[in-house]
């Protein structure tokens, strides 16, 4: 395995292993290009992950201290745990669900098809479906999505056979068990799905795919690619050109050590990759690194979410096999007829009963809360994830007092829904819960977002540099050896779930890259 | 389909003083007329035997499951004590907020809370507490401390964790027999 040394400027640093760090290192290291991922988390394999929510969450989870305003209900519940997401090696590609969807052509456009709404800081994407969609082909085919390539669609558990049976009653049309980047057969040394359950806790089996367990080790395996767990960046530095020179981080002792490099690719997620940035500021970029436009940090989104859990008078066990066991498309549609722009998907989901009872309700308590926990084996439920607002306050900023283990400020995340997110919600509520009626739910239950899982848009792409943080290959237009490979570079966030959106993106922006870097660009 | 067997598999006598111990215990406690159910609330160290057993009634009141008996609660709300013994801030929240208590329900019921005698009644007293930081640390606690019981999950047809057991490709993952024909 490779190990470079911390005064070889010639590598590319990357900053998180998740879906787009995990992925671009991968991709350069088999073009050749020298890679140093650095991992804030530790390197946990999958047979050491475990079947138990709150153990898991112990022992994946981002919480290092983060802090909350606006008036989201998480910044009620949650007020220092904004975000779901993982701190280890792989990212947050250890505990997603698999759902693989392209985005809808529109929603490269927003701008152009949405109009003006009030508030929104709508913008379109710099490239259309039609250049991504070859992109698309190849993560589909890498991350073996089901549906794709021949592959055949998962099985249907008990929880999809619910949702399928309402959908159908209701006269949804396309409804199936998803897109997902789950074996349905053995694929690429992988194995097939064993119906375990606890996708969002790791999957042990290794049929999920996350790049812990397929980028990473193909791309050490070609020698030129070398990751650092437990290396947390702290700070980027630049020359006085105003180019990056490498990495300021802190080692698995906490000793800060200093990477050079050749560039620097961002791929935290969307609240530390901004951190990261607005920490990164100097004499030279006193606003943060490659934030001339003011936009570093702006346009957070985290897709309008909702639960629908819904009690009927037989058992379902809908924790039994894939968390997300399929999905209902015939609401992803822009129609504005429905008193709002843009769309959701409805999507099978199951929590346990320990963050049922953390979830379901936040805070209630009482017979009206027990009564539904108590209704637990005869329980189903959807998660319903749409595309949300860009908005310019809804941002990431350094927290003015709490500092981490380091002395740097902490980030503290602001969201006000928009209005038209909560009528999405509103709809999707209502939608959600008439497909469990149409098959005898007794009850029905609307849960509100979780401590948010796609965390979206604080860098994003633009044409024109005025607009935005980065380019259409995730460069930032202020430093030219400086990227952003998260999906912190989302223009918009469409109504799908981003993964495949951002593996596509980091499978191009490492060809454009390697390209660069041949033609001594950068 | 298959179903979950929710029987109750706990043995109510881990709960009483040190599980090892729990004959003699049971023989002193019929010797001298106290009650085998009360013998856990003694073993507490920092709160008051009394205490505990108010704590107990509250954490019933709060996520009140007819069909659990008070073993799972008392698992759930044991931990208080040693808490209270480390940290005298602790201490002070757990006994002030049930004293609190106390008096709230001597006032309106001429009784301590424990001994209010109706559940809506006990049930008004928290509401008027709810937003008190005694309430909301209690609640939050127990939220985690009673549902993340491995004994309690059987109790409401959750099976825990399944890929020692091959996962549910085999058990039952598609078993549902009732839905309406598509």
């Amino acid at each position: 395995m490779a190990k470079f040394d911390l005064n070889d400027s010639g590598v590319v640093v990357i900053v998180g292993s998740g879906a787009g760090g995990g992925t671009l290192g991968n991709e350069l290291a088999q073009k050749g290009v020298k890679v140093v991922i650095l991992e804030a988390g530790p390197r946990i394999e999958n047979q050491d992950f475990v079947n138990d929510e709150w153990d898991s969450f112990a022992q994946l989870a981002w919480s290092d201290a983060r802090t909350t305003s606006g008036t989201w209900r998480v910044a009620r519940d949650f007020p220092n745990l904004p975000a779901w997401i993982v701190k280890a090696v792989g990212g947050s590609t250890v505990h997603w669900a698999g759902a693989s969807l392209r985005f809808d052509e529109h929603e490269f456009k927003v701008k152009s098809t949405y109009g003006n709404i009030p508030g929104a800081n709508l913008l379109d994407w710099p490239v259309t479906l039609a250049e991504m969609e070859p992109w698309y082909a190849k993560a589909e085919n890498k991350m073996g999505v089901t549906r794709t390539n021949g592959i055949p669609g998962l099985p249907g558990n008990n929880n999809f056979k619910v949702l399928e049976a309402g959908a159908k009653k209701l006269g949804y049309k396309t409804v199936h068990t998803g897109n997902m980047a789950i074996n349905s057969q053995p694929r690429d040394g992988r194995g097939s799905c064993q119906q375990i359950g606890f996708c969002f806790q790791g999957c042990k089996s290794g049929a999920k795919w996350s790049t812990l367990y397929t980028e990473i080790p193909k791309g050490e395996a070609t020698g030129n690619l070398e990751v650092r767990p437990n290396s947390m960046v702290i700070k980027i530095e630049h020359d006085a050109s105003g180019k990056v020179t490498g990495v300021v981080y802190a080692d698995e002792s906490g000793a800060t050590q200093r990477q050079k490099a050749r560039i620097v690719a961002v791929a935290g997620n969307s609240i530390e990759s901004p951190r990261l940035l607005l920490n990164s500021a100097s004499t030279m970029f006193p606003d943060g690194l490659a934030n001339s436009s003011g936009q570093v940090s702006r346009n957070y989104m985290r897709h309008m979410t909702g639960s629908v859990y819904a009690v009927f008078e037989k058992s379902v066990h809908m924790y039994r096999g894939t968390t997300m066991a399929g999905i209902i498309r015939d609401e992803a549609a822009n129609n504005p007829k429905r008193g709002f722009v843009g769309g959701y998907e409805m999507e099978t989901l199951s929590i346990g009963l320990p963050f049922m009872a953390a979830f379901l309700n936040p805070g209630a308590w009482g017979r009206p809360f027990t009564s539904a926990l108590d209704g637990y084996p005869r329980m189903a439920g959807m998660w319903l994830v749409g595309e949300d607002m860009p908005q310019e306050t809804n941002r990431i900023t350094l927290d003015p007092t709490v500092k981490d283990k380091f002395g740097l400020p902490v980030a503290s995340v602001h969201f006000d829904d928009h209005p038209n997110d909560v009528a999405m919600r509103a709809h999707a509520y209502k939608q959600g819960a008439a497909v469990y009626d149409a098959v005898g739910a007794t009850v029905t239950y609307p849960t509100p977002p979780y401590p948010s899982t796609h965390n979206l848009g604080t860098n994003r792409m633009s044409e024109k540099p005025r607009d935005g943080v980065v380019n259409k290959f995730g460069q930032t237009h202020d430093i030219k050896n400086l990227f952003v490979s998260d999906g912190s570079q989302f223009t918009s966030g469409a109504a799908c779930n981003p993964t495949l959106t951002i593996v596509a993106l980091a499978i191009r922006q490492a060809d454009y890259i390697a390209g660069a870097m041949q033609k001594k660009e950068i | 389909m298959r179903e979950v067997d929710r029987r109750s598999k706990h043995s109510r006598r881990v709960f009483l003083k040190g599980a090892a111990t729990a004959v003699p215990v049971v023989a002193a406690a019929t010797s001298v007329g106290v009650s085998i159910e009360s013998a856990w609330a003694d073993d507490a160290s920092a709160l008051s035997p009394a205490t505990m057993k108010t704590l107990l009634k509250v954490a019933r009141d709060i996520y009140p499951h007819d069909a659990l008996g008070d073993s799972y609660y008392i698992t759930a709300i044991k931990p208080w004590d040693g808490k209270a013994a480390k940290d005298p801030a602790i201490k002070a929240l757990i006994s002030d907020g049930i004293a609190r208590l106390d008096q709230n329900a001597r006032d309106r019921h001429k009784a301590p809370y424990a001994e209010v005698p109706w559940e809506a009644d006990r049930v008004v007293l928290l509401k008027e507490i709810e937003q008190s930081d005694f309430f909301q640390k209690v609640r939050g606690d127990l939220v985690v401390s009673l549902y993340n019981q491995k004994e309690v999950w059987p109790r409401f047809g959750y099976e825990g964790s399944s890929a020692e057991h091959g996962g549910y490709i085999n058990r039952g993952f598609a078993d549902i027999d009732w839905l309406p024909k598509a």
